[in-house]
């Protein structure tokens, strides 16, 4: 009995399954046959899945001539690319130019500097800075570059940006500038076209004078930017700072996508594209949040003595300053305690987006002398120069966000002070960091680009609208007269024309009869 | 991000550029198992930073083996020793949802606020200013409960539902395969599900109600208020909340390495229809 229960029980279990022409028989026994070999822990917690598992294991791809592998494609273009920084080392040979390399280097250690950010508990992964400094590397080795730095990185919508800060080596960066001017040409030639159209009411709208932009190596433009999207694609030069671009950046919030030549859609309206906006963030972000312990640089003596007077009567302070080689640091704690042991290094940008004032007065006076003598009310106003904090002021003077102090100073670590270095934090700029151990330093900048501001956004309002037509009686609404005033109003013509109507009357009489005798 | 793989979890989530000093990292390697022992959570998160003015605050949540019954709340300062916070109620919102401005970092600093009261003296009704005492450490309760319920993100089937109803951990979860790691819908809410009730039955109909029971970031309001970005050449998908800036989401695909951190100043940010 028992034989013929069990065969029936087998006969059952090894019937095929009608959907999927497997039996229970064979899959239990490959079971059993997998949690033997594998041995898992609690398999009885497991079973289910195990079970998933093989009968997984049927339809495990075979090879087929339609493959679908489309989408694993750009994960190896990426490494491809990346693998040409791991191999530019090997490329030169020769222990000369080896020497030479390390001896000229311009590259940063950006290792180093991610080390002590990394004590601060801020910056990228290890990985991501190694391949950031190979990028560096090659940037450094294909352009001639005096000094470089690993300013940052902007994140974007859909891609980010790794910006190198660098300085080219004396007159080798004078490329662009036509760019620019054919930008102004076109201005001019769309102006001229409003102007053939005389039925159209014209703009009286006068764009106020352009602020020329700062000379490459001054001001703003002191530096030179590079961005890339990702270690290993190709650097980007970003075009030099205006200062109406920074005036506008000033007053919009947009974020970055990512793409360089995307255009900014924003109200007051941007001149630029990405690249440009992008650049103005990077001056502004420079300007506000570059510091140094103090001492670290001084000014150059030589223009300390000859030029200090006059250069400060008109730019409002010195540009240039060196590293001071007789810094011999600052204790730590004193930098962590009191924000005047840091300083600016990088010139205040002033409200008109320039570091050094420009007048626009003094050109127009000498350009366009005949529009002087007609808006002489005009130019009797004095505009004041606007003067910012000179280079090397101490943080301790910035300026509060509403009762919000502008940097956060720490101590790296409170479980050992004794190796800890001092970290800055930008309240302003979030995002931004500077550390230092007492003799070095270095800045660092992650984020959105964006400033901080505990109030929401407001787009600054459009200007009034302009008139039309100039207000006159042709186009004033009066009340009609009355039958009176109209009465009252015609006597009084009457009156006072009579007389000299009916003399001309009759000249005119007269004069017609003459005419008419001609003609006859 | 778990508090188990804490130290992978970082090393993905770091190209947003926070991350935590060595010696931050160890302290809460040691302490967030004791948490786990102490408070007897079957998960601990470490949920990430709130930047202060004075001091960092460091936020840890413990899970219970439901996976979304309501979470416990611990912060500290130090990264040793937690507090327990209290759940965040409706008019603790409310309360604090007039506090603006940066946090100070110390849980017992008050905000002061003013606010007009009408005071009724017999007949007279008069407009009074009363000064409302504001303790941060209800502020970051309140905080803490906004972003959870509008930012935490779990990818689709790392959790399933049992038929009883909790919401357990998917241990065969093996990640989203690279096509679907760029979708937003394969992204779930991390938080009872409110909007799939209102979903039509054309809808529902090819929902997997064990694990499509919450509600996808397909939907989020304002769109385009996450950026998706695929790193280290299309092996991890980050997402980066615009509205919370500082959210950061990682997954690996085809890996179950998945979390979210967040590392910011606890401000919402309310200029984004300004700023796509």
């Amino acid at each position: 009995m028992v034989e013929i229960a069990v065969q029936n029980a087998k006969a059952y279990l090894l019937k095929t399954s009608s959907k999927s022409g497997l039996n229970l028989y064979d899959h239990l026994s490959n079971i059993l046959t997998k949690i033997l070999d594998e041995r898992p822990e609690n398999a009885v917690d497991t079973i289910e899945n195990i079970s998933q598992d093989v009968k997984k294991a049927h339809f495990s791809k075979k090879l087929d001539t339609l493959q679908n592998e489309n989408e694993m494609l750009p994960t190896y273009e990426i490494a491809e690319k990346q693998k040409a920084l791991f191999l530019q080392g090997n490329l030169e040979g020769g222990d000369q130019e080896l020497e030479d390399e390390i001896a000229e280097s311009s590259l940063p250690n950006v290792m180093e500097s991610a080390f002590y950010f990394e004590q601060a508990g801020v910056g990228l992964g290890t990985d991501e800075t190694y391949r950031i400094f190979l990028a560096l590397k090659q940037l450094t080795d294909t352009h001639p570059i005096q000094r470089c730095r690993f300013w940052g990185k902007i994140l974007g919508l859909e891609m980010n940006y790794i910006v190198a800060e660098v300085e080219f080596r004396e007159g080798e960066d004078e490329e662009e500038e036509d760019d620019e001017e054919a930008i102004e040409e076109r201005d001019n030639g769309d102006s001229e076209a409003d102007g053939d159209d005389d039925e159209l009411p014209r703009s009286f709208y006068k764009a106020p004078q352009a602020v020329p932009k700062e000379e490459s190596r001054t001001g703003a433009n002191k530096y030179t930017y590079f961005v890339c999207n990702e270690p290993g694609r190709p650097w980007a030069k970003l075009p030099s700072v205006t200062p109406a671009q920074i005036v506008i950046a000033r007053k919009i919030k947009k974020f970055f996508t990512g793409r360089l030549d995307n255009p900014i859609i924003s109200y007051p309206p941007f001149p630029g594209t990405e690249s440009n906006y992008l650049r103005a963030q990077i001056a502004r972000i420079s300007a506000a949040t570059h510091v140094s312990p103090l001492g670290f640089y001084q000014f150059g003596e030589e223009e300390e003595e000859e030029e200090e007077e006059e250069e400060e009567e008109i730019d409002g302070g010195r540009e240039s300053f060196e590293e001071n080689p007789d810094f011999e640091g600052i204790q730590v704690i004193d930098l962590v305690e009191s924000l005047s042991n840091w300083v600016h290094h990088v010139q205040y940008i002033l409200p008109q987006g320039r570091c050094n004032w420009f007048n626009p007065i003094q050109k127009s006076e000498e350009e366009e002398e005949d529009e002087e003598k007609e808006e002489k009310g005009e130019e009797a106003e004095y505009i004041e120069q606007e003067v910012g904090p000179p280079l090397l002021t101490p943080l301790s003077e910035d300026i509060e966000i509403q009762n919000i102090p502008p940097w956060t100073t720490r101590l790296s670590s409170s479980l050992i002070p004794q190796y800890a270095i001092a970290v800055l934090r930008s309240n302003l700029w979030p995002g931004a960091y500077a550390f230092s151990n007492g003799k070095k330093f270095e800045n660092f900048y992650i984020g959105w680009g964006h400033k901080y501001s505990p109030d929401n956004y407001t787009p600054p309002v459009p200007p009034p609208v302009y008139q039309e037509y100039p207000s006159g009686p042709e186009i004033t609404e009066m009340d009609d007269p009355n039958v009176e005033e109209e009465q009252a109003f015609r006597a009084a013509q009457e009156a006072a024309t009579v007389l000299p109507v009916e003399e001309n009357e009759t000249e005119e009489e007269e004069e017609e009869e003459e005419d008419d005798d001609d003609y006859e | 991000m778990d508090s188990e793989s804490l130290l992978l979890s970082l090393e993905l989530a770091s190209g947003s550029g926070q991350g935590l000093s060595p010696d931050r990292r160890a302290s809460l390697l040691t302490s967030l198992t004791l948490v786990k022992r102490d408070y007897r959570y079957d998960r601990v998160l470490f949920w990430g930073r709130i930047l202060g003015i004075v001091a960092d605050y460091y936020i840890a949540q413990g899970l219970s083996a439901d996976q979304l019954a309501p979470r416990k709340t611990l912060y500290s300062l130090n990264c040793m020793e937690w507090s327990l916070l209290p759940p965040a109620t409706e008019e603790m919102m409310t309360q604090t949802s007039v506090v603006k401005g940066r946090f100070m970092g110390d849980p017992s600093h008050e905000y002061e606020h003013t606010e007009m009261q009408k005071v009724n003296d017999g007949e007279k009704v008069f407009d009074e200013e009363v000064v409302v005492q504001i303790k941060e450490e209800s502020r970051l309760v309140s905080i803490i409960d906004q972003i959870d319920k509008a930012v935490a993100v779990i990818p689709r089937g790392a959790l399933y539902k049992t038929p009883f109803g909790p919401i357990h951990v998917n241990r065969t979860f093996e990640g989203l395969s690279l096509s679907e790691a760029k979708k937003l819908s394969s992204y779930f809410h991390f938080r009872e599900p409110i909007e799939l009730k209102n979903k039509t039955l054309l809808e529902k109909a090819d929902m997997d109600p064990s694990l499509d029971f919450l509600d996808s970031l397909e939907y989020d309001i304002p769109k385009g208020s996450w950026s998706m970005q695929m790193e280290r050449g299309n092996t991890l998908v980050v997402l980066r909340s615009l509205l919370w800036p500082g959210l950061t989401f990682f997954h690996a695909p085809h890996t179950k390495n998945c979390g979210y951190i967040y590392v910011g100043t606890g401000e919402k940010n309310i200029d984004l229809p300004f700023m796509l």
